[in-house]
């Protein structure tokens, strides 16, 4: 084996054990940082020591039992210059750490992996912190390749990711999967971030990119995880569907210059078809759980239902209507108010349409929300109302902060034919 | 660890309650109390007298000044306080959550420095 060949493959076992080790020197070592110095130690045990004698059966009991000797050799060294507790520290580490390889089968792993998640994902950190902690824990990633995905320095990220550090230390959040009486909140609240993560690569909220691949990929990868640590579990099948649903559309959903290119108009072919199938396969066990029914489930069907119709003209809209409407018992939102009002377009005409849109704007929740004005520009559009429909639009382009979005609006407005010139 | 929870509550509504609000209330705490203390969390817990009777003292330059009322205005204000003694975070909120004055009001925990080793 050529040396290129066998740091790609190293990198590659990294790469894939990065988050399982950490997740379990976490547990043994009590903290991140010494945990992350811990796992790179291991790392750089490792490129010398395969080199010579080749990837071991196990590697990722090789390198935590490799952080965990490094982290002992770290207090140690420490010693000499504290009190005699930490002998006996040093004593139980050992006597541990003796312990470690007949405890590290799969389920050990994937208990602090899930650990990991639910520390990271806790509701006493903020909705940043939960983002960067699992991009940065969790998946593995770089703090350059988190700073990046969100637009931020990588000096900002780096602080950032250190005052979550300081706050699960300090205020004393265990790393722990929470007791059976919050299990479920935690849950919503783990999967909140996980498709924040997933809608923030699907529609950046600002600036000139339309897609960010790498945290789509990340989303689903976090997905899959869930699904494979947990019971079986409705909400976590459906998150995993829609986000694959989704995500399979995303090849045909910007055009080479980066314009938007809206559902109907897309070339169905460049639809990721593994994708679908594995989605499809997922919402219907997701909707066959007994006694769980998931808005994710709900919203992965509707996606389902997209993606089954072979042309535009085969969409099954008044089944999306309904499936809107049980969506709006489950978790009502204007967001859902107006995709239903889209889909009754479709079915009722936009007559119907716009009076359920101008009753939600008239609610006042959502004035300040680009696509409601889009819809309503739609919807008149439709009715042969070119001026009001204008007047729509420009609301719209004004609330809008993504690039593509905007040059899609802007079009809009130049196609309409307004008889007078304004 | 142990965690100091702060309870606050809007008193302008706390003074509007009825005779018997106050009573159903008073009992809850008296509850409440009596189970964290036969857990063994309980380690001091207090109810404070309202901030009209609050005041704030700052030393600046050498000069003392007493003023009258609480540093800020807020919509909620400090009302009592439990110090307890939890595992970790969770179980420092769990028994937050019990804590009357959750249902109306809000209750901060807020994690206490170890005594220097």
């Amino acid at each position: 084996m050529n040396v290129s060949v066998a740091d790609r493959a190293l990198e590659e076992v990294f790469r894939r054990e990065a988050g399982r080790v950490l997740a379990t020197l976490i547990r043994l070592l009590g903290d991140f940082d010494s945990a992350e110095e811990a796992r790179q130690e291991a790392f750089a045990a490792a490129v010398e020591q395969w080199a010579a004698a080749g990837v071991p059966a196990n590697p990722c009991a090789w390198l935590i039992q490799a952080g965990r000797n490094k982290a002992i050799d770290r207090i140690r060294r420490d010693v000499v210059f504290r009190t005699k507790i930490l002998d006996r520290e040093i004593a139980s580490a050992e006597a541990d750490a003796d312990a470690v390889p007949e405890e590290m089968g799969d389920t050990t792993f994937g208990d602090d992996r899930l650990r990991l998640i639910f520390t990271c994902c806790h509701p006493a950190l903020n909705g940043e912190a939960h983002v960067a902690l699992t991009l940065r824990e969790v998946c593995g990633l770089t703090t350059q390749a988190v700073a990046r995905a969100f637009l931020v320095s990588e000096e900002t990220m780096a602080q950032r990711l250190v005052r979550a550090k300081k706050k699960i230390r300090d205020a004393g959040i265990p790393y722990e999967t929470p007791e059976p009486a919050v299990f479920n909140q935690r849950i919503h609240g783990v999967l909140a971030v996980v498709y924040g993560v997933f809608t923030e690569g699907y529609a950046v909220t600002t600036g000139t990119r339309l897609v960010d691949a790498e945290l789509c990929g990340e989303a689903i990868r976090l997905g899959r995880l869930l699904d494979e640590l947990l019971p079986v579990n409705a909400a976590v099948l459906g998150l995993l569907a829609l986000m694959l649903l989704h995500d399979a559309r995303r090849p045909a959903r910007v055009s080479p210059d980066g314009d938007v290119i809206l559902l109907e108009d897309q070339d169905r072919t460049l639809w990721n078809q593994a994708k679908i199938a594995e989605g499809l396969v997922l919402v219907d066990r997701a909707l066959s759980i007994p006694g769980q029914l998931s808005p994710y489930a709900v919203q992965a069907a509707i996606a389902a239902l997209h993606v089954r119709a072979r042309k535009k003209e085969d969409t099954d809209w008044p089944q999306i209507v309904g499936l809107y409407e049980v969506l709006l018992r489950l978790q009502p939102s204007p967001v859902v108010e107006l995709n239903h009002a889209v889909a009754v377009s479709m079915v009722d005409g936009a007559a119907r349409a716009l009076d359920l849109v101008d009753s939600l704007a008239a609610r006042g929740q959502v004035s300040e929300y680009h696509l409601l004005h889009a819809a309503r520009g739609q919807f008149l559009q439709q009715l042969g109302r070119p001026l009001e429909a204008r007047e729509a639009y420009r609301s719209a382009l004004r609330l809008a902060t993504l690039e593509p979005e905007r040059r899609l609006l802007k079009a809009r407005i130049e196609g309409l034919s307004c008889g007078d010139r304004a | 660890m142990q965690y100091l929870l702060l309870i606050y509550a809007n008193e302008a509504e706390m003074a509007g309650r009825t005779a018997s609000a106050i009573a159903s209330m008073t009992a809850e705490y008296t509850d409440f109390t009596k189970g964290i203390i036969k857990a063994g969390q309980f380690k001091a817990g207090d109810r404070l007298k309202p901030t009209s009777s609050a005041t704030t003292v700052r030393v600046r330059n050498g000069q003392m000044a007493a003023t009258d009322g609480p540093f800020a205005e807020t919509r909620e204000q400090l009302g009592g306080y439990y110090l307890i003694e939890a595992k970790n975070l969770d179980e420092a909120i769990a028994i937050a959550a019990r804590i009357p004055g959750a249902k109306h009001g809000s209750i901060e925990v807020r994690p206490v420095w170890p005594p220097e080793a």
